[in-house]
């Protein structure tokens, strides 16, 4: 008698929690699709050639200053994420790791030696190499997530990169920040040269 | 505790539909559709978009696409509840996203014409989408009036906001959030590809 009246008991207590709890979880997102977002917006900061890769864009744009300085960080997300999207509809992209590596060179050696190629042409190196790192980022991705908030998570991630590459780009007003810009490219090169090596070894 | 096993096998099982597409708020279908834009990211893209188009137009284009999107988006929800048509493919949503975004990051001063049609169109498609998964809800009516009541306020908030930008960084930083949702709209395409 006495277990018979506990478990009405626990079961009064159980259920209008059980009522609670469902529409809470139905109030806003699921845990799927919130690990959507925040998966989307771990992957691009999962690796580090393309921080550096992303992070040197800023750093260019703010050498160069306006309109570089938003055109190449605008230009990046928007190509990056056509190659995402050739990636997910399984388009094949050879090189995409030998790619990336070579993106972290040039943008390094840009960075290093503050060139001034025509505004265009700055914006069509970024492009190019945008493909290779949307492509990877593509054709990585996990299947089971909820696709437009991974996408936003993504995105954003990718955006606050370019975002962090200009404001620490902003110390080029100083003489010793312009050095220190310079060096700082040179190092990016170099890394981009390592990743070069494991890709092709 | 025995008997709690199948009861919470029955109110998930009871709760999983409610989730299927319009959120529950607990406040009836009216607030359920008010909460809707503002928490289903594939519809909130592509109107803020068009909010921020119309804005960077200025007052003018803002107004008239204050008055276009709620309404074509509302025309588009009874047409899709009332008709049972196949819902709208994803990757003609993701597209719409896509080319707003792109739009409102390259700054074209396009025609006040164009930028109505723009709107309609993109009330028409959505509205249609959300009144075809509300076609199953009940309430839907009561619930689409609240969906178009919720896009009328971003509308004129946000709109507003964008109108009256003078700065130079200011209307940039709404360009860059128009590359933002251009890149997303582009992986939503992937994303409705692929799957």
């Amino acid at each position: 008698m006495k277990s018979g009246a506990m478990k009405l008991r626990s079961a009064a207590i159980v259920l209008p929690w059980l009522l609670l709890w469902p529409a809470g979880a139905s109030a806003h997102v699921s845990g799927d699709q919130a690990g959507g977002f925040i998966s989307g917006l771990a992957h691009p900061i999962s690796g580090l050639d393309h921080i550096l890769a992303m992070v040197s864009v800023g750093l260019w744009g703010a050498q160069l200053g306006p309109p570089a300085i938003w055109l190449l960080p605008v230009t990046f997300p928007m190509v990056m994420a056509f190659g995402g999207m050739l990636g997910l509809m399984g388009v094949p992209l050879p090189g995409t790791e030998i790619g990336i590596a070579l993106s972290a060179i040039g943008l390094g050696a840009m960075v290093a030696s503050e060139a001034r190629p025509p505004l265009w042409v700055a914006a069509a190196l970024v492009a190019f190499f945008a493909i290779f790192h949307g492509h990877a980022h593509g054709t990585e991705l996990p299947p089971d997530e909820s696709g437009v908030l991974y996408s936003i998570g993504f995105v954003v991630a990718t955006g606050l990169l370019h975002l962090t590459g200009i404001g620490i780009g902003l110390i080029h007003r100083w003489k010793a920040g312009e050095v220190t810009l310079r060096l700082g490219g040179a190092g990016v090169a170099i890394a981009g040269c390592v990743f070069l090596w494991s890709a092709l070894t | 505790m025995r008997r709690a096993a199948p009861l919470l096998a029955l109110v998930l099982a009871v709760a999983t539909p409610a989730q299927a597409h319009l959120m529950n708020s607990g406040f009836g279908p009216f607030y359920d559709g008010l909460a809707h834009p503002l928490i289903s990211p594939e519809d909130l893209l592509p109107a803020v978009a068009m909010t921020l188009l119309a804005g960077l137009g200025g007052a003018r284009p803002g107004r008239f696409v204050l008055a276009t999107l709620p309404i074509a988006w509302l025309a588009g929800m009874a047409v899709g509840w009332a008709i049972g048509l196949p819902a709208a493919p994803a990757w003609l949503t993701a597209i719409a996203t896509a080319l707003l975004g792109a739009l409102v990051a390259s700054d074209l001063r396009l025609p006040l014409a164009v930028v109505t049609a723009l709107a309609a169109a993109l009330g028409a498609l959505h509205g249609y989408d959300n009144g075809h998964d509300l076609a199953a809800t009940t309430g839907a009516l009561v619930a689409i009036a609240g969906i178009a009541c919720s896009l009328f306020a971003i509308v004129s908030l946000l709109g507003g906001q964008v109108a009256v930008l003078q700065a130079q960084w200011a209307r940039l930083a709404v360009r860059i959030s128009g590359s933002w949702i251009a890149a997303i709209g582009l992986l939503m395409l992937g994303w409705s590809v692929r799957s």
